[in-house]
This record gives structure tokens, C-alpha cells and sequence, in this order.
């Protein structure tokens, strides 16, 4: 039971001394720890990407919450992409959109995979199901796409926190998009240290972006933050990719979040006391949608 | 290191919206169950923090319920658990509450039947990873990753041997142990995660030991 990185710097200096990819280094733990063969994780790993496709497809088909709150803007966006008009590219649009699907999908209560969370999954698959287009890989390394993924989040989790009770968006969706940038790096056949990058270039624009649900939903702005996240990576990814470094070291961005999450308020830690869901209209929202109002600081 | 597996991170599958409010939740109610040993015929479930402010919009509630009547998180039976727990004899309570719990998601449950009672309370710490903290007034941390047995028993020299030998002679490795007491000659607790499944014999045998009050399990 040995674990084989406990921060990003320890999984790249492997990665790079057995020249591996880092999804190699996350499967050989992953054995390591449960004694598991290789096939038993690989069909595990199998079984969750079959349900982030089914989970995208239906997004893309249209669906709606029970609030009434999301839905259907996935389908506005592949639209939008077919008229042919749009400005940010095609790529980067089909990534956002099918990130919307997914979250879309989470809030009408149907079946997703967490990535690392509910809140924030469709950052990892939007951009997956995106770049596959461009990419063409085969199974396996759209499987490999999760494990990389799964490697960053795994080093977040276990020195930060991913989830927004206790560190705020920037540790969901941040996270999300930091784990879905270093994969596409990987993906595009960038080096490990190059993952590295498109992570804490990511995460340190994402530093600070509080969870203040409207109605306590995981709806507005979720939504459209796992929107964000997902053109957030698409970008931190070619920039990696281009060359670029963060000045900052992974680790200590990292941190960085770790330290804004202990210190930011309870109101904007999904208590939906606080940020948007504080607004006149978040409140309006709530009120409309549980028939009474809702607790405000 | 709370988090062992990737698919810890990536996983689970589960009914939407929420991996902490709603996955971890499920799972909560899931373990409890377990650690009760049956489906109860009642439940009081207290909902602190974060789970208190919002567990409405996250079905919190349907997946604690749907969770104590053994659904996993991708059943999608969570979103109509109230209607099965009213066929199946479930009777409960939601109960939002203001204190402040050490962790923002945190759930009590109290739960019984004709025969017997027993508290739990979990906190569902994030990605839908959960942690048991307290299994009857006893302080404890199980993350429900790895099969467990929990042994309540009189706290008696040899208490403990007597079980690990019980274990022993059925080839169950001991991965991790933890004994508490409430006070001294009392009543004491025994967490031992072990690594493989239990088999009900073996729960039988060692609830025959003496001194030994009552025999719980978690499988994986």
C-alpha cells in the first residue's frame, strides 16, 4: 500500500524519471494501493466514461430542471456553433457546451460520474468529448484523459479540498478545470512538467471564486461556472502547450487556494447565504421556488 | 491521506446534483444501515451545517432516506425514496438543526426498531468520500473505504485478544484497529477494518464471546 506522489512535483520527477505519463503513474498507484489488476481498473475507469457520454447526449438533446432554473442552453450553444458565427471557435464552444450538458443533466437529478464533484463534472467530459474531435485518440486514451485527471485531483484533495462547503468554486470547478487542463496537455502530447503548468495556470485564475448557490441549487451559477472552467482549460492548455510557465509553482498555488478556502466566509461556503443567492433576485428565486424565504446574512 | 483511491476523485456514478449533498449523503444513510444490521422501522435524521441550509435543493433528505433503505448512489429510486420508505414501514424525521458540527456536512441518525436503537453520524467530507465520526457516543473515524467490524463490549481484560483470535482463525487480516471507552470498566468500542468481507458466521462467533454486547459490519 504505497503511495507513490503526495504532490504534483513528486508526480512529475516520477513521471519524467521512468518516462512515463502521468496517467501511467496514477493507474501503477491505484494497483499499489488496492491490489487490483490493471484490466479491473482500467473497465472501472471504462464504465465511467460510458456514463459521462450517455451523460453529454442527453444533455445535448435538451433537458430541464425541476426548478425550472437550467436547461437547454447546451442545445442554444450547438446551435450557435452551427450557424457557423461563432467568435471564441468552434473547439473551445463545443468543449463549453457539452460541459453545460453535463451540469445540466446533474440538475434535473439524472446520471452522472463526479469529477471531482457533482457540482463541477462537466469540466472534465466537456473538454474530453471536445477535443476528441480534434485529437481523434483511441479508447484507451480517453481513458488515459480520466486518470491524469484523477492524478491532479487526487493531489488537491488530499493537500486542499474539493469540494465547496469546505473550500468555496474555486475548489470544485477550480479544480475540475485544473485537472482538465493538465489531460489535454497529456492528450496533445505535451510533457508531464507541461500538465503541471496548465494546472496552476488554470487553478490561479480560478483562485478566490466563491460557491453561493442560488436557492441552494446546484444550478446558478453552477451551470455556468463548469461553463467557464471548461474554456478556462481549453485556454491553460494552449498556453501550456505554446511554452508558457507559471511563475508560481503548482504546489504552492495549490496551497494558495487551500489558505483563501480556511479563510473564506461560512455565507460563501455553499450555505447559500451569501454572493448571488444574496442578490434580490437569488432571493426573489429561492422564495419562488421553496414558497417562502429563504435565510440571508 | 483521506483520499486513496482515483476513483475517489473520478467517481462516483450518481443521481445528481450533488456529490457531497446528495452521493455522500446516500452513502451516510447506506452505512448506518449497515452498521444497524437491518432495514429500522424509524428514523430521526438530524442535518447540520451546510446539510441544514441547503438540503432541500440537493435531495439530501431522499438520499439519507434512500440510502437507510440500502439504495447506492446511482439508484435512481433516490428521487422517489420517501414514497418506497412509506411502502416498505420506514418511518422518519427530518430534522434541519442550527448548531455548528466541526464539519459543514454533517448527519445524525438515530434509528431503531422493536428490538433495539443505535445513533450514527457521518460527514460527507467531499467528491461523495464519507466518514463515520460517532457510532453510539463513541468518537471514531471509519471512511467506509475499507470492510469494517464494530464490536461494543464490556471493557474487560482479554476483550480484545479473544476477538483478534476469533479473526485469526478464520484468516482475516487486521488492516487498522481502534478501541475507545466511554469510561474506564464500562462499556468500550472496537473499530477493526479489515481486508476482505465478513461473513455472517464470523459476526455470529464473535458476538458468542464473552462479554460482548453487540457485533455490527461494513462491507465494501
Amino acid at each position: 500500500m504505497d503511495v507513490l506522489f503526495h504532490n504534483v512535483r513528486e508526480l512529475v520527477e516520477l513521471a519524467e524519471k521512468e518516462n512515463k505519463l502521468i496517467s501511467d503513474i496514477m493507474i501503477e498507484q491505484e494497483m499499489n494501493m488496492t491490489g487490483r489488476t490493471r484490466e479491473e481498473i482500467f473497465a472501472q475507469m471504462d464504465r465511467n466514461l460510458v456514463v459521462m457520454e450517455q451523460a453529454v447526449e442527453r444533455g445535448l438533446n435538451g433537458v430541464q430542471s425541476v426548478s425550472g432554473l437550467t436547461g437547454g442552453d447546451a442545445v442554444l450553444l450547438q446551435k450557435y456553433i452551427a450557424s457557423g458565427k461563432s467568435l471564441s471557435g468552434d473547439l473551445l464552444l463545443d468543449a463549453v457546451s457539452k460541459a453545460v450538458a453535463t451540469n445540466e443533466v446533474n440538475a434535473a437529478m439524472g446520471t452522472i460520474c463526479a469529477t471531482p464533484t457533482a457540482g463541477s463534472a462537466g469540466v472534465v467530459p466537456g473538454t474530453l468529448f471536445a477535443v476528441k474531435n480534434k485529437l481523434n485518440p483511441t479508447r484507451e486514451q480517453m481513458i488515459n484523459f480520466l486518470f491524469t485527471s484523477g492524478a491532479y485531483g487526487f493531489v488537491v484533495a488530499n493537500n486542499a479540498f474539493i469540494s465547496g462547503a469546505a473550500g468555496g468554486c474555486q475548489a470544485e470547478v477550480g479544480s475540475a478545470a485544473g485537472m482538465a487542463a493538465a489531460a489535454i496537455v497529456e492528450m496533445a502530447g505535451g510533457t508531464p512538467a507541461q500538465t503541471a503548468e496548465a494546472f496552476a495556470i488554470t487553478l490561479k485564475n480560478m483562485l478566490g471564486l466563491v460557491c453561493d448557490p442560488v436557492a441552494g441549487l446546484v444550478e446558478v451559477p453552477c451551470v455556468k461556472r463548469n461553463a467557464m472552467g471548461a474554456a478556462n482549460a481549453m485556454v491553460a492548455a494552449d498556453m501550456a502547450l505554446a511554452g508558457i510557465t507559471s511563475r508560481i509553482p503548482c504546489d504552492e498555488v495549490i496551497g494558495a487556494m487551500f489558505r483563501i478556502g480556511q479563510t473564506m466566509h461560512p455565507s460563501l461556503k455553499e450555505t447559500a447565504r451569501g454572493g448571488l443567492a444574496a442578490t434580490p433576485t437569488g432571493k426573489a428565486l429561492a422564495a419562488k421556488i421553496f414558497g417562502s424565504a429563504v435565510q440571508v446574512d | 491521506m483521506k483520499f486513496t483511491s482515483v476513483f475517489d476523485i473520478i467517481g462516483p456514478v450518481m443521481i445528481g446534483p450533488s456529490s457531497s449533498h446528495t452521493a455522500g449523503a446516500a452513502r451516510i444513510g447506506r452505512v448506518a444501515r449497515d452498521l444497524f444490521g437491518r432495514k429500522p422501522k424509524w428514523a430521526k435524521i438530524h442535518l447540520y451545517g451546510s446539510f441544514a441550509e441547503t438540503y432541500k435543493g440537493h435531495g439530501t433528505d431522499v438520499a439519507v432516506v434512500g440510502g437507510l433503505l440500502d439504495f447506492d448512489t446511482f439508484d435512481e429510486r433516490i428521487k422517489t425514496a420517501f414514497e418506497h420508505a412509506k411502502n416498505e414501514g420506514l418511518e422518519f424525521e427530518i430534522i434541519p438543526e442550527t448548531a455548528n458540527k466541526e464539519h459543514p456536512n454533517t448527519a445524525r441518525i438515530v434509528m431503531g426498531d422493536e428490538t433495539s436503537e443505535m445513533s450514527v453520524e457521518g460527514i460527507s467530507i467531499g467528491g461523495g468520500k464519507i466518514e463515520i465520526s460517532e457510532v453510539n457516543g463513541f468518537k471514531l473515524r471509519l471512511n467506509g473505504g475499507m470492510p469494517a467490524i464494530l464490536v461494543v463490549h464490556d471493557d474487560r481484560a482479554g476483550c480484545i485478544a479473544n476477538v483478534a483470535n476469533c479473526l485469526a482463525m478464520h484468516h482475516v487480516n487486521i488492516g487498522h484497529m481502534e478501541v475507545s471507552r466511554i469510561e474506564r470498566g464500562q462499556t468500550a468500542l472496537m473499530v477493526i477494518e479489515v481486508d476482505q468481507n465478513i461473513e455472517e458466521r464470523i459476526l455470529q462467533q464473535i458476538s458468542l464471546i464473552p462479554n460482548i454486547t453487540k457485533v455490527s459490519k461494513i462491507n465494501n
